[in-house]
């Protein structure tokens, strides 16, 4: 089980980093974030590594995660090459975990060279360890839900830019939920707030670690690589 | 070894396979042939555990492929249509990665990846991106993927399309020496490629099975509708040729416009004893009459074939 799953991951990180596309979607995340961040400074006088964690890369990442998910699934279905990959004999939770652990790597890189700005204008003078921690960790729990939904829409469709844009539109309903609180009624709210990602975020942000928000993000995580695992299996619905 | 039971696969409306049952024993080299659109891809994406049959049953080994996918999957090696490659990689990378998700023990890998190379013909590529490979060198590679890990059972989807006649020649005796050793299925509509390589076509027209034989008795089924060109002198009676040959049964004489003048020309089509010439050179010499020209057509594996699907109907079974 987990030596194909390496071996899926080996394939998808070698052929990410073989085509320029991982290398234009990191430096295009990098260069938004960063003019984001050095805005930030220019204007209010007052970058820090909060505000672009918290701030910048959660909508930053609503466009960078969907552009290296969508080709994962359904680029295999487009080309045929998923017919050699589902007859081999592994499962399909090998597969996508596969494909999940490549983009995981991807997304940690791209996490942890964001580092760079805070360091250079020697932002980190100061920090509270806790809540850089805190806001790493929901940065990298946010993202790592983003890739589940990536993987997910790019299961369902052999088009890239379908799946591309289905991330998308997924990963903002989950983010904007709960900016709709306000309009429902108390209990309704709650399960709303409690169904948006950016809640349990903005949590972590504040250095709390509360084992509801893992939870949170572990379910979301596992339904949305169900789900993938569902979309392979489509074919064998009769 | 493989057994298929009343196997159908429906695509919205469309059978794409309609009700097909036949089996395979071990060590057989099966030629599955049809026309385009007959079902024959289809089938195999079964067979293969890619997708399941709407009903009916597949079984390898007496296993289901549908409950036991991994385990059959394991025995099987499969060169889909498409010839699935991933162009970024290069051949090495590729057959590395098959190895590795066929669990083949690592300490053989090298070598056995040596003799792929050696036997696929594979040496001037191996360090090149498939991306970059010409369609027969990609087709090689395919192949190459499906018996890497020495399956029992191997299946081939069109494997010489688009190949220029040399590697189609070159790739068919690779075929050959493969099915010495192995139990084959090889899908295709070359009829020569059949006759080169199968010791059994299974033929299948509109989802349907429509002949299941070697290509001998399948050649030999069709001897059954043989068909003769007769041309007399003028005097013969037609009337008493049909009398004489009426003793074999079913065999039809038509008589035809004549092309030459002082002539009579018949077409005489059936009779299932075999050669029909003889009793006809009889007939006439005994009649006194004088035989002109007599041309007997004989039956390719094209015209079973032909004769099977072609038209929208179901044709006869040929057994
Ligand atoms: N995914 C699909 N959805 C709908 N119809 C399909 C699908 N795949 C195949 N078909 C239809 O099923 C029928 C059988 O197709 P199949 O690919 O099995 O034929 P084939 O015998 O392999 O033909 P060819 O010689 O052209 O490869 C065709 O009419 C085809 O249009
Ligand atoms: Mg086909």
């Amino acid at each position: 089980m987990f030596s194909n799953t390496m071996t899926f991951a080996g394939r998808e990180l070698k052929s990410y980093f073989n085509s320029p596309i991982a290398y234009i979607v990191i430096v295009l995340a990098l260069v938004i974030s960063g003019w984001l961040f050095f805005l930030n400074f220019f204007i209010s006088g007052q970058a820090t590594i909060r505000g672009l964690l918290t701030g910048s890369m959660p909508l930053v990442f609503m466009i960078f995660v969907p552009a290296i998910t969508m080709r994962l699934i359904a680029e295999e279905k487009k080309s045929g090459t998923i017919e050699l990959v589902v007859t081999l004999p592994v499962t399909d939770w090998e597969i996508v975990l596969g494909k999940y652990l490549a983009a995981l790597v991807l997304l940690t890189i791209t996490i942890i060279m964001t580092f760079t700005y805070p360091i250079t204008i020697g932002m980190l003078g100061d920090p509270d360890g806790g809540a850089v921690a805190g806001q790493y960790l929901g940065l990298f729990l946010l993202g790592a839900t983003y890739l589940a939904i990536g993987l997910f829409a790019s299961g369902i469709t052999a088009n890239q830019i379908v799946a591309f844009l289905t991330a998308i539109v997924l990963i903002a309903a989950f983010y904007l939920v709960g900016n709709f609180v306000v309009f429902f009624p108390g209990p309704l709210a709650s399960v709303l707030e409690y169904i948006g990602v950016n809640y349990h975020f903005q949590n972590l942000a504040r250095g709390v670690i509360d084992t509801k928000d893992l939870v949170y993000y572990a379910g979301m995580i596992f339904l949305f690589l169900f789900l993938a695992v569902r979309s392979l299996e489509s074919r064998k619905w009769k | 070894m493989i057994n298929v039971e009343n196997l159908t696969k429906r695509y919205g409306d469309q059978r794409a396979v309609d009700n097909i049952s036949f089996s395979i024993e071990t060590g057989e080299i099966i030629g599955f042939l049809g026309p385009n659109g007959a079902g024959k891809t289809t089938t195999m994406k079964i067979i293969t555990c890619f997708m399941p049959a709407s009903s009916g049953r597949v079984e390898v080994d007496g296993l289901d492929v549908f409950d036991h996918s991994l385990e059959i999957r394991r025995k099987i090696g499969y060169l889909p249509e498409t010839t699935p490659l991933y162009p970024e990689m290069n051949v090495r990378e590729y057959l590395r990665f098959v190895q590795a998700l066929r669990s083949m023990p690592r300490s053989g890998r090298e070598s056995r990846l040596a003799d792929m190379i050696d036997l696929c013909g594979l040496g001037e590529v191996i360090h090149k991106d498939i991306g970059e490979l010409s369609k027969g060198y990609r087709q090689r590679v395919g192949l190459a993927q499906a018996i890497i890990h020495d399956p029992e059972i191997l299946i081939l989807d069109e494997p010489t399309i688009g190949l220029d006649p040399n590697q189609v020649v070159e790739i068919r005796s690779l075929i050959a020496a493969l099915g010495r050793e192995k139990t084959l299925i090889l899908c295709t509509h070359i009829l020569s490629e059949v006759e080169a390589v199968c010791s059994r076509v299974l033929i299948i027209n509109h989802g349907q099975l429509v002949a299941d034989g070697s290509p001998d008795t399948l050649r030999a089924g069709l001897e059954g509708r043989q068909r003769l060109l007769v041309r007399l002198k003028a005097g013969a009676d037609i009337g008493q040729l049909r009398q004489t040959l009426a003793v074999h049964e079913g065999v039809s004489v038509e008589e035809l416009p004549a092309a030459e003048p002082e002539t009579l020309e018949f077409e005489i089509t059936g009779g299932v004893n075999g050669d029909l010439r003889e009793n006809i050179f009889r007939a006439v010499a005994d009649a006194g009459w004088v035989l002109l020209e007599m041309r007997r057509e004989v039956q390719s594996l094209e015209d079973v074939f032909r004769d099977l699907t072609q038209g929208g109907e179901r044709a006869d079974n040929v057994q």
